[in-house]
């Protein structure tokens, strides 16, 4: 079906359907109960799973499958709230012609970047990459703020022209007057589920984004792009020239964290200078290596891990844990809650922090990786079919010399 | 004329932190050939070893006294800090005073034993990874250093101010023939300035005039062959970004009077101090010294009104378009050497 082997579609299908029951699976505990508060089913964190997902797997078009590790996707997120945002104040709360400004400007944007950073390869590029996002970012919060209102964030104003905006047109972000932020809310005795224009606008588009990438991985394109990775020198003495292949894979991964970033903007028509900082980029790149990158997946799965449990940690307080340790002696258990205190609340980042390390150096695949892992205890089979680890032996090293 | 001296000076301050910060990278680069993105970390731990210290020296107890009331008629509650106990008034608040440069010598063995047991248990098992993997669990390491050091200090910048006689300015100008008050200039970043070129002349004469520093050269420019001669370099590698570290914390502690510090100004520095390596020319001592002052004084002077009218916001962004300009000109940096991480 629509160009696929059977097996990837039933996994696309698998993929449709997980997304579009997200806000049923995402509420397992009933309401009232005292494991409600792990539910994620409420609009505004299942909007982040499906735009960050969509950001991730873009970015994992090309660093999982180039290799290049670039610290500068945010500047394309940012680009992307910018381009809608100003679509909202100069013709309408219709996102469509936003959206289709964020794609266009990050393209051109991403074109322009990745044709001058491409010319150099591995932390060279991650370098000049992130040079060109913090050149972005300052000149955001400077020089350009009559295009992004610099420290305040662009928003929509009275006064703004909105040429297309009729009478009776909703003041909010909508789809041809579907509402984004409107929700429909269904009691099922005690489960409450909430199915929103906004999530389902989003994942639409994350479904569509994903096949594409599926679409990549499959073509011809993308196994180009997987020999870059494996080995750039004997691909070129093949006679073929990677840039234009990188080039392509590094617009195509701008234009999909535009989207995300005009997505962003649907859900909540503001756009900051902040959401180009390089610790954007580097949220992106912990969300692809610690899902898994290179895997169609895993980048999903990174995305909705950091944002879930970004919210479940920073939720959880002393109280919360006292109540759980309270079968504890009451020494042992102050202990615990002392231990366990810096990781929770405003403490998420490190707790994440120590988990990217741990991902990095004991489960370089990801969270795919372990599953694999885990799966293949179960089965039992052999240590021979386990996905084959990266062999830095193979990759060619310059020599180090200082003088 | 006058203008452009002030210029070179303010950059100065900031072009010396770069380079120290730049020398301690292009080191580890270099001896372990790994990329440190926790390195404006350790830049970071520096700043708070000052903060320490001064937390620690000021520790005091509380005495009423009965000669003095406050306004409710109680007997007044005098805080006195144990070291002015000690020593007397006058040592003891002079060592509380000079809590900054003394915590140079606190700063020494903490930021090298971090070093050493940075490298130790973690870098240490990344040599045969590639780049990306290091500069990834770096990154990570990175953000646990700041995460922690945010849980125990706060988020908010901690004033850490410099010695009494150090604050205030100088009038530079009249010193090198201007008319006074032409050329105003903070006495510490002077200081500063003095402090960075001692630190960048001691590892430089340590590396060329010591045995144990011959021998690191040798390791840098071919590790094999001086393990084939009975040496064993990885430990002199380990003690390297042990100084490494050191360089960076030393920087960060005599930075703490002129920024107070906070948790993330290691991250600040860290993208700045990465251009300035790769203008440098990566694996290039000298260069990146060069290009730390170099691009410190560029910022400086792209900061000037004059300049501003004509290109504004090129304040912002003078040091990434240099860097962007070098790399595709240029590739090998200023001062690095050819076929040396060319691509």
């Amino acid at each position: 079906m629509l160009g696929l082997s059977k097996k990837d579609t039933t996994f696309l299908l698998i993929v449709i359907f997980l997304t579009l029951a997200t806000p049923i699976l995402l509420q397992p505990f009933p309401e009232g109960s005292p494991l409600a508060q792990f539910n994620a089913g409420y609009p505004d964190l299942m909007q982040r799973f499906a735009i960050y997902g969509i950001f991730a797997i873009g970015f994992n078009i090309l660093f999982g499958l180039t290799g290049y590790l670039s610290f500068g996707h945010a500047a394309f997120l940012g680009v992307g709230s910018y381009s809608v945002v100003w679509m909202y104040k100069l013709l309408s709360y219709n996102v469509l012609p936003g959206l289709i400004l964020a794609i266009i400007t990050s393209a051109l944007f991403a074109l322009l970047i990745g044709y001058v950073s491409l010319r150099r390869s591995g932390i060279y590029f991650s370098i000049l990459t992130l040079a060109f996002a913090q050149m972005s970012f300052n000149l955001a919060y400077s020089v350009l703020t009559p295009l992004t209102n610099g420290e305040t964030g662009l928003q929509v104003y009275t006064d703004d022209p909105q040429v297309l905006m009729s009478a009776g047109a909703p003041t909010s972000p909508h789809l041809f007057g579907i509402v984004m932020n409107e929700s429909t809310k269904i009691d099922v005795n005690g489960w409450q589920f909430t199915f929103s224009n906004g999530y389902y606008f989003c994942a639409i588009i994350a479904i569509v984004v994903f096949y594409l990438s599926l679409r990549i991985f499959r073509s011809p394109f993308g196994i180009m792009l997987r020999a870059i990775k494996t080995n750039q020198t004997r691909m070129s003495y093949t006679g073929l020239n990677a840039r234009p292949y990188t080039l392509a894979a590094f617009v195509i991964s701008g234009m999909y964290a535009g989207l995300a970033g005009g997505l962003l903007a649907a859900m909540d028509p503001l756009a900051g200078a902040e959401r180009m900082q390089w610790t954007a980029s580097g949220e992106v790149v912990l969300m692809t290596i610690l899902g898994g990158a290179g895997t169609l997946m895993g980048p999903v799965l990174g995305a909705g891990f950091i944002k879930y449990f970004e919210n479940i940690f920073s939720k959880i307080n002393d109280t919360i844990l006292h109540s759980w340790f309270s079968a504890l002696p009451d020494g042992l258990e102050d202990a615990v809650v002392f231990m366990l205190h810096p990781f929770i609340g405003k403490g998420w980042n490190l707790t994440l922090g120590l988990l990217f390390m741990l991902v990095v150096i004991f489960l370089p695949g990801g969270l795919i990786e372990g599953g694999t892992r885990i799966w293949n205890l179960v089965t039992g089979k052999s240590r021979k079919t386990r996905s084959i680890v990266k062999d830095s032996e193979h990759q060619p090293k310059p020599p180090v010399h200082v003088n | 004329m006058d203008a452009i001296i002030l210029q070179i000076l303010n950059g100065l301050d900031k072009g010396s932190a770069y380079a120290m910060i730049a020398l301690g990278l292009t080191l580890i680069f270099g001896t372990l050939g790994v990329v440190n993105f926790a390195h404006g970390a350790l830049f970071m731990l520096g700043a708070f070893c000052a903060v320490t210290l001064q937390r620690l020296l000021s520790l005091s107890y509380t005495v009423e006294d009965p000669t003095q009331k406050d306004f409710l008629g109680n007997p007044l509650k005098v805080d006195t800090p144990y070291i002015v106990s000690w020593f007397g008034d006058s040592a003891g608040n002079a060592i509380l005073n000079w809590s900054v440069p003394l915590a140079i010598l606190f700063a020494i063995p903490v930021m090298l034993l971090i070093g050493y047991v940075m490298e130790r248990g973690l870098i240490k098992h990344f040599y045969k990874r590639p780049h990306a993997d290091q500069i990834l669990v770096t990154f990570g390491l990175a953000i646990v250093i700041q995460e922690i050091v945010k849980y125990f200090y706060g988020a908010n910048p901690i004033p850490t101010p410099a010695p009494d006689v150090f604050r205030g300015s100088v009038d530079f100008g009249v010193m090198i023939g201007f008319a006074p008050n032409e050329i105003i200039y903070p006495y510490w970043r002077l200081v500063y300035f003095f402090f960075s070129a001692a630190i960048i002349g001691a590892v430089f004469a340590f590396l060329r005039f010591t045995t144990f520093g011959m021998v690191v050269r040798a390791g840098m420019a071919d590790r094999e062959t001086v393990g084939l001669l009975g040496i064993n370099i990885d430990k002199r590698f380990t003690i390297m970004f042990g100084i490494a570290a050191a360089v960076a914390g030393l920087a960060g502690v005599m930075y703490a009077p002129i920024n107070s510090p906070n948790y993330h100004m290691g991250m600040d520095f860290l993208v700045l101090s990465f251009v300035v390596v790769v203008v440098g020319g990566m694996g290039s001592l000298p260069g990146a010294v060069l290009a730390g002052f170099l691009l410190g004084v560029l910022e400086s002077f792209a900061s000037m009104n004059e300049i501003k009218s004509v290109l504004p916001g090129i304040d912002q962004i003078i040091i990434y378009l240099v860097a962007i300009i070098i790399l595709l000109t240029r590739p090998r940096g200023l001062m690095g050497r050819r076929g040396v991480m060319e691509e």
